[in-house]
């Protein structure tokens, strides 16, 4: 996991710590102050865990512990292209959990994880209304259905490639202009 | 003081003691993993101290009811046996058996039951839930076993008990729930180093003192 925050992220940190101010010390603020860093940085970096157990003077390990039960809390910044791969009971049976493992082989990262160069983050969902196309991920915002394990290769290349094309289409430019 | 039955015995406790620490007073055994006097209100989280009480429809856990005059309680009936078996056989499908490598050997609380309760270490008939990660070393003076610790919320209770704030915590959610140290990097205000509450009280070795020096074996 990359620790550094980006210096955009670090802005944010400094927003939440000033906004901690006008929640109260309580214990039970535990949940919205999360909630609050979570919109304000997308996800709970460790860093961010340190300023919420200070301002509520509470073991950072608690707010750990706390935050680690909810589905809703992440603790990986989103990458820059989401893969979201259907576990729904259909995708479940066509063998979603086998889609899923490539995805993670393949980008060497588990679900709720985001790549070193934060480009791919995995996660699984449940369902995404498409189960006649079973199973499904969801790259960035394009549905991918019938999905098999030889196709995910594909489509990471595919983005790969296209990455590399916009850097080369950006250097000519540049070059041109 | 309530005075009552237990397996034909009669028992005199205080008012306001638990029956589960009554009969365990008395010689009477009780399987049981995260009762702890002081733990209030009582975790009942391991589903182990099932006794049968005259006038309940079925078990209940004898770490959740207060000694009452003149009840008449079993320790040893079919359906009591038949949950703990379960429960045990339960915890087991979850636990790295391996006691001739852990420290635990001969005083581990699972052990302990599994004998009383006439349960084989490896029980059949159960898949098999390991977590992958062995030994969490994120502490500086302590090892965590995930695949030994039953969750019995003991060494998180006494740490609190001690240090006023827990160092240890449960974390994540179901199969995947563990105790963590998280943040512990900075242990100015606690003393690990020379306390070991967490490691004396836990039932099955899954907390241990750091091996320094020698490369510890059991490192993959």
């Amino acid at each position: 996991m990359n620790d550094e925050l980006t210096p955009e992220e670090k802005e944010a940190l400094k927003d939440v710590a000033s906004k901690l101010g006008s929640f109260e010390k309580q214990r039970g603020n535990l949940i919205p102050i999360l909630q609050m860093v979570q919109e304000k940085l997308s996800y709970l970096p460790t860093q961010a865990i340190k300023v919420v157990s200070e301002h509520l003077e509470i073991f950072e390990s608690e707010v750990y512990g706390v935050a680690t039960f909810y589905n809703q809390f992440r603790f990986h910044p989103p990458g820059k292209h989401p893969i979201k791969v259907c576990l729904g009971t259909a995708c479940h049976v066509r063998g979603g959990g086998i889609i899923l493992e490539n995805f993670e082989r393949k980008l060497g990262i588990h679900y709720g994880q985001t790549t070193p160069d934060r480009e791919f983050s995995i996660e699984k969902v449940a369902c995404v209304g498409c189960c006649a196309l079973a199973p499904v991920a969801i790259i960035d915002e394009t549905v991918h259905g019938h999905m098999a394990p030889s196709k995910v290769e594909g489509l990471l290349m595919r983005i790969e490639i296209e990455k590399e094309m916009e850097e080369r289409a950006r250097i000519k430019d540049e070059s041109c202009g | 003081m309530p005075k009552f039955l237990v397996d034909n015995k009669e028992i005199e406790a205080k008012q306001g003691t638990t029956l589960l620490k009554a009969c365990l007073d008395n010689e009477i055994y009780i399987p049981n993993l995260c009762y702890l006097e002081g733990i209030d209100p009582p975790s009942v989280s391991c589903r182990m101290c099932f006794v049968e009480i005259e006038g309940e429809r079925q078990p209940v856990t004898s770490c959740s009811v207060l000694v009452k005059d003149d009840m008449v309680v079993k320790t040893d009936t079919p359906a009591v046996r038949q949950l703990q078996r379960t429960g045990l056989r339960l915890l087991l499908s979850v636990h790295h058996v391996d006691c001739k490598n852990c420290q635990a050997n001969k005083k581990c609380e699972l052990q302990r039951m599994a004998k009383f309760l006439k349960v084989g270490l490896k029980p059949k008939g159960l898949e098999r839930h390991l977590r992958e990660i062995e030994i969490d070393r994120s502490h500086p003076f302590l090892d965590y076993y995930p695949n030994r610790c039953v969750l019995c919320g003991k060494c998180v209770h006494v740490c609190r008990e001690k240090n006023g704030q827990s160092a240890l915590t449960f974390s994540k959610r179901g199969f995947d729930t563990v105790i963590s140290f998280y943040g512990v990097r900075d242990l100015s205000t606690l003393e690990c180093e020379n306390c070991s509450a967490c490691i004396d009280i836990c039932p099955v070795g899954a907390l241990a003192l750091k091996v320094t020096g020698a490369e510890d074996p059991t490192t993959a």
